[in-house]
């Protein structure tokens, strides 16, 4: 692949189902390259093919279905947001405390810096191979995870740093431990106290928008979404288990559940979408990152036009209309 | 405006909570005690099981009766219906399914918000009926929710609101359930701004996006004994862990034990105790 953050994993991950005839065509296009010799007729067979594979990438990803959206959200090459801390942040500066349970290591806060905007950072995290996976929970929130992120996003407020959340999460941890202490207490808390800061906002779904456990760190002023994410109020297999009574309909749910970047917009419910480059963000980083950075400035120093005072009633008007309803 | 009028009789034909063996809606079995009880003497009960003190679910018009003074409620926002803005489909379209639910429950939603009297003491009051839907949230129960806490602010009142959402979240509507979440939390961020007194009373079950939002913001957390409180449904759970869960987990006296429940009250107190929290908040 083109590029690595140094996080990247040492296996090939095999393409995705939908991916295999660009494998296949990039395939030959590495046996073409890798003549010593190259007659011109070999070099021609290499621009056409090089033609060919942009055009397949486009045929296939320009008409991505729900369920095949939410295969690239979850690819193990995505990248996440420890990638993104590296590649778009000029500087992160951690700070793990919650102050009454532990460091949840789902959620990472902290300062950041990107070019000249100084931020308050809040993302959660899944972990890429199996070790950074358990350590991360698979982004899978606790209750001090969001306890960490209202405590982040307080200090953000008190001086004046906006905040920029990425949401990456297949949902708040479902665990006893969890229920004993308190996860819907401290995703409500969250909402209400994010409704309530009298500093930018900009929330970014980096793959999974894993419903409440999404939610809670995404009341902002601007919501923006990479184009192959998903952000949903339940996952396409919870759904087909509970509507279809099985989850093999997952595709099923995935599509009637409206929860592409696309439908999104449509819905009124984000703001921006930001393109991924050909092929998926994971088929190259940097350049997915690179457009992240461009986004995140823009819509930081929209919101910097905005007096303080009127970001709260902005946010407030913002939420206020979500909703489909008839008054008869 | 319209007044909410009992139905008693109808729910129980609904709910099948009469069983088979014994004339229809005059007994009914007691699912914690398994007593066979006369149906009357649980109604005039409060709906509360006379010989086990267990506490049958209540429809949202008969709570409004037994909760707020005789004749005091004035409905609001009735003139908010469900719509389809998915156009869901999953085993049955979604707008099918809601002209069933409401020609089934006698209900144009989950949601019953409005303007009553607690032992003479005006407040906004609002509940989400786990009848309609398992009570799950969709665009209009957050637009009422939302709407009576707008009114509850503007008017200076005490804010109710009483739970009662096995379904959380609704998925019919998809992404604009899980956004009724941020605006009904806004809107109480908003109250308290303005110095309000939200009583949140916790019925049987109160799950989900309803628990991970308006539900768990009261200044006051009140619930009923033995109701099922949690954000993750307890088949979900125990499926994250393959682990056996303990007996009580995610009940009310759970709950309070870890201190996420202020007091459990049993539904005879609920209005006496309700009226001294609004007095000693100078309501
Ligand atoms: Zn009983």
């Amino acid at each position: 692949m083109a590029d690595a953050s140094n996080r990247r994993k040492k296996v090939p991950t095999p393409p995705l189902p939908f991916e295999k005839p660009i494998f296949e065509l990039e395939k030959q296009l590495q046996q073409l390259e890798s003549q010593l010799d190259p007659s011109p007729a070999t070099k021609d067979a290499v621009r056409s093919l090089r033609l060919e594979i942009t055009r397949k990438k486009r045929e296939v990803f320009d008409d991505l279905d729900a369920w095949q959206t939410v295969q690239v959200a979850r690819h193990p090459d995505r990248p996440q947001t420890l990638d993104y801390l590296e590649l778009v942040f000029d500087e992160f500066v951690e700070l793990h405390g919650d102050r009454a349970y532990r460091d949840d290591r789902a959620m990472l806060t902290g300062f950041g810096r990107l070019s000249d905007e100084k931020v308050m950072f809040i993302g959660q995290h899944k972990g890429r191979d199996l070790q950074e996976r358990t350590e991360h929970n698979y982004g899978m929130v606790h209750p001090e995870g969001y306890r960490k992120a209202i405590l982040r996003m307080e200090t953000a407020a008190r001086f004046g740093l906006p905040i920029v959340c990425f949401i990456d999460t297949p949902g708040a941890w479902p665990g006893p431990d969890a229920e004993e202490r308190g996860q819907a207490w401290l995703i409500a808390e969250s909402l209400r106290d994010m409704a309530n800061l009298d500093t930018p906002i900009v929330c970014v779904v980096i793959g999974e928008g894993g419903s409440g456990g999404a939610l809670g760190i995404g009341i902002g002023d601007h919501i923006a979404m990479l184009q192959f994410s998903y952000y949903s109020v339940i996952s396409p297999e919870g759904c087909a288990g509970i509507l279809w009574k099985s989850v093999e309909h997952r595709d099923k749910a995935a599509r009637a559940l409206r929860f592409t970047s696309r439908d999104l917009m449509k819905l009124g419910v984000v703001d921006e979408v930001i393109p991924e480059p050909l092929g998926g963000a994971h088929r190259d980083h940097r350049a997915m990152a690179t457009a992240l950075k461009g986004s995140l400035i823009a819509a930081i120093k929209d919101l910097r036009q905005i007096p303080r005072d009127q970001l709260v009633d902005r946010r407030y008007e913002k939420f206020r209309r979500m909703g489909v309803f008839q008054e008869t | 405006m319209s007044r909410v009028k009992p139905d008693v009789e109808s729910w129980q034909q609904k709910t099948g909570m009469a069983k088979r063996g014994v004339p229809e809606g005059l007994w009914t079995q007691c699912p914690e005690c398994k007593a066979t009880v006369f149906q009357r003497s649980v109604d005039e009960n409060q709906n509360v099981c006379p010989e086990c003190d267990y506490h049958f679910t209540v429809p949202g018009s008969v709570r409004v009766q037994q909760l707020l003074d005789t004749d005091s409620f004035e409905e609001w926002f009735t003139e908010l219906q469900p719509a389809d803005p998915l156009g869901f489909v999953d085993k049955k379209p979604y707008a099918e399914r809601l002209k069933t639910e409401q020609k089934r429950t006698g209900l144009s939603e989950a949601c019953i918000a409005g303007k009553g009297y607690m032992r003479g003491r005006p407040l906004v009051f609002a509940l989400t009926d786990s009848n309609f839907i398992m009570g799950s949230m969709g665009s209009v129960v957050g637009e009422k929710l939302t709407r009576a806490i707008e009114a509850a602010t503007r008017m200076k009142l005490p804010l109710i609101i009483l739970s009662g959402s096995g379904g959380g979240a609704r998925m019919h509507e998809g992404i604009l359930s899980l956004m009724q979440m941020g605006k009904t939390s806004a809107a109480l961020a908003r109250f308290r701004e303005a110095g309000g007194l939200y009583i949140s009373i916790l019925t049987n079950p109160t799950m989900g996006g309803v628990a991970a939002s308006f539900a768990a913001l009261g200044d006051v957390i009140l619930a009923e004994p033995k109701a099922l409180i949690g954000f993750a449904g307890p088949r979900v759970v125990q499926a994250t862990v393959n682990e056996k869960l303990p007996p009580g987990f995610q009940t009310s006296e759970f709950l309070l034990k870890y201190g996420f429940v202020d007091r459990i009250v049993h539904r005879h107190n609920l209005r006496s105790e309700i009226a001294r929290i609004i007095d000693y908040c100078g309501g």
